[in-house]
């Protein structure tokens, strides 16, 4: 309770606020627009954020994470385009819907699906903190190193079908953190005498190379797409009523988004699938799903928001970030010389609240912005997608050039901007390249210092938390090496079929 | 052979069109990059396998290379949907507006903020195709408004363009602050 009343005076500043504000609105406006998505907003704003007091950024950086999944909702119900990627099962059953003349009722489940997930997670995470906070602290150097590393496998085979190359560009973003003057023996690494090289790639250059200049280029070399205009009209309050018929869909969804977004690596597509997979199968009616099911729009909204929250699980309680959104906040921790990890969650835990309460707030904030403004957002899908390629590249270029006014760095972004559109272009993932280089880092240091403490690689399994990651290690490879060889057996089907 | 095509038929997958060009090249990044681990990396005697600089640069590197191989495996087992030239094509073309942001970088120190965002949005709203002034009243306004934002509110990191330096004293330390 002392760290709840501690979290709401962290909030009470009027900068925090005002972060609060700006992140959450100007998320579900983001998140409105097909093509830009949270992590290039995040990208962008993220050097302008590293002047801020860290609960401050982190406050705007949250509130856009936490809201555009809302926005997103919009075009994917109307016009059959999500407007992130983890709106694309949205699209299954909220267009059917507007076919039918039902958009507001798809909106309206949308919208208040995402609340629940949103507050459930939350729920959820302030009832666990305390066991987390005692949990936490047993994470030492030997369970950091393993956390990390599961967080490396599960990243590649939850690509599934695409697991090779998730597993390569994984590699890729360890090499890349590996690259420069190491500060152990002070030696070069891979900068073939290149000056230029010597202090390695910055993550944040890469992040917004790979997300913000690469979409850039996608919206800008293809051809102009603008939807065509529509209003929504109806009572948007009517699918909360709607929602409390379907209690158990979202109650099980939420947990689904929950339990997924603790796991590094894994998230929101997971998540849903395994929610859309229960509703479906549970269902009184599974021959509408893909038709316009209200409780497979449900399932959907409800999984991806409660991810948000839980994701930044990992990144509180042991410095580990699950995925590419994390990983861009764990930066702002370290400007600042904020170390995320146990004795974060230990010491200050009103930070800690703080962060969870902002995350309560911005849902409420955003159902009700979303309830009286929905028709002026759907102005806002409509901007054409080639004007929008040219907005966000001079928004990355303020990104990349105010970290250290360096055009090495300019171009260093380009060249990833360049391989990202590569990647988004063939369907191949760009966040196991981010989840590399920052959990590539941790795994250098976290093996080193573990090393130093044990006489053989055995003392490993000394303590029973490093046991059960282990563990969990084998049995996720065992699991995919398994399923690979049974969609291997059957024929006519490829390894990525069964997604 | 039967069981080896068995194995790699596990690797089937999707294959767009470009699917093997960026494999291929991919792969010969990997053999450049393991080609030269001898000459980037260095083992220092004394010090344990886990705790050399090189550690981690090999083990990434090999990754690379086992991860490389065997998606290049998949994509040859894969059935190949056509347009690859088209495809090479598309990404080449991508060049062109890098160039444009590289232009733009090397003009700001010179420019200022403003002017160069200005023109760049300008320039690049004309090269997309938009005609209308409508299209250039947008630009003008998204330019000026990102200027306003990062620079004059958030204060973000910028050089002070050289072009300030020939305003009257009254405007230059406005325009050397804020724009």
């Amino acid at each position: 309770m002392e760290a709840v009343i501690g979290g709401i005076e962290i909030l009470l500043n009027w900068q925090v606020l005002l972060a609060l504000f700006v992140g959450s609105v100007g998320g579900v406006i983001i998140g409105a627009i097909p093509g830009v998505g949270a992590p290039t907003a995040i990208a962008i704003l993220l050097p302008a954020t590293f002047s801020m007091e860290p609960v401050v950024g982190l406050t705007m950086l949250l509130g856009i994470y936490g809201s555009s999944m809302y926005g997103g909702a919009i075009p994917a119900v109307l016009l059959n385009t999500p407007g992130t990627p983890v709106n694309a099962l949205t699209t299954y059953d909220g267009f059917p819907m507007t076919q039918r003349g039902e958009a507001h009722r798809a909106l309206s489940l949308a919208y208040s699906a995402s609340f629940f997930g949103g507050i459930f997670a939350i729920l959820c995470l302030i009832l666990f903190a305390p066991v987390l906070a005692m949990v936490a602290p047993k994470f030492g150097s030997r369970e950091i190193f393993l956390a990390a590393l599961l967080g490396i496998v599960l990243v590649i085979v939850a690509h599934r079908g695409q697991a090779m190359a998730a597993g390569m560009l994984a590699f890729l973003g360890i090499f890349l953190n590996s690259v420069g003057l190491e500060t152990v023996k002070y030696t070069q690494r891979f900068t073939f005498d290149q000056a230029w090289l010597s202090s390695g790639f910055d993550l944040i250059v890469v992040v917004l190379g790979l997300f913000g200049i690469s979409q850039a280029l996608v919206l800008m070399v293809d051809s102009d797409a603008v939807p065509k205009p529509m209003t929504v009209q109806g009572n948007l309050f009517r699918g909360f009523a709607e929602l409390f018929r379907h209690k158990r869909v979202a109650s099980v969804s939420s947990g689904f988004g929950v339990a997924m977004g603790i796991i590094p690596g894994v998230g929101e597509f997971t998540a849903q699938f395994l929610s859309y997979t229960y509703a479906r199968k549970t269902s009184k009616q599974p021959g509408m799903f893909g038709k316009g099911s209200p409780e497979g729009i449900i399932a959907s909204e409800a999984s991806n928001n409660a991810v948000p929250p839980s994701a930044m699980i990992p990144l509180l309680a042991l410095g580990i970030p699950g995925e590419a959104l994390t990983a861009m906040m764990l930066s702002v921790f370290y400007v600042h010389n904020v170390v995320p990890g146990p004795q974060l969650f230990r010491d200050h835990m009103d930070f800690i609240m703080a962060l969870y309460l902002s995350l309560l707030i911005l849902n409420v904030l955003v159902v009700i912005f979303l309830l009286f403004s929905t028709n002026a957002l759907i102005k806002v899908t409509q901007v054409p997608t080639r004007f929008l390629g040219m907005t966000i590249m001079a928004l990355s270029f303020v990104g990349v050039y105010s970290l250290r006014n360096s055009i090495t760095d300019c171009a260093i972004a380009s060249g990833f901007g360049v391989f990202g559109l590569i990647l988004k272009r063939l369907g191949l993932p760009v966040v196991p390249i981010i989840l590399g280089m920052v959990l590539g880092g941790i795994m250098e240091v976290k093996l080193r210092a573990s090393m130093a403490r044990i006489d053989s690689p055995l003392d490993f399994f000394d303590r029973p938390i490093s046991v059960v990651i282990i563990l969990a290690i084998v049995f996720v490879i065992v699991q995919h090496l398994r399923t690979l060889r049974a969609e291997g057996k059957q024929p006519g089907t490829t390894a990525g079929d069964s997604v | 052979m039967s069981r080896l095509r068995s194995y790699l038929d596990v690797l089937q997958r999707e294959r767009p069109p470009g699917d093997l060009v960026f494999a291929l090249g991919f792969l010969a990044f990997c053999l450049f990059l393991f080609a030269n681990l001898g000459e980037e990396v260095e083992w220092v005697s004394g010090m344990g396998l886990v705790s050399q600089p090189a550690f981690w640069p090999t083990v990434s590197v090999l990754g690379m290379l086992l991860f490389a191989i065997l998606h290049v495996c998949g994509s040859l087992v894969s059935p190949r949907t056509p347009g690859r030239l088209q495809e090479t094509v598309f990404w080449m073309r991508s060049l062109e507006y890098v160039a444009y942001l590289l232009v733009y970088v090397w003009s700001v120190p010179f420019l200022g903020y403003l002017p160069a965002t200005v023109l760049f949005s300008l320039l690049v709203t004309f090269r997309l195709g938009y005609r209308k002034p409508v299209a250039y009243g947008a630009a003008l306004l998204f330019a000026i408004s990102v200027v306003l934002i990062f620079k004059s509110i958030l204060q973000v990191n910028m050089p002070v363009g050289e072009l300030y330096e020939h305003l009257p004293a009254s405007l230059r330390r406005f325009a050397m602050s804020y724009l």
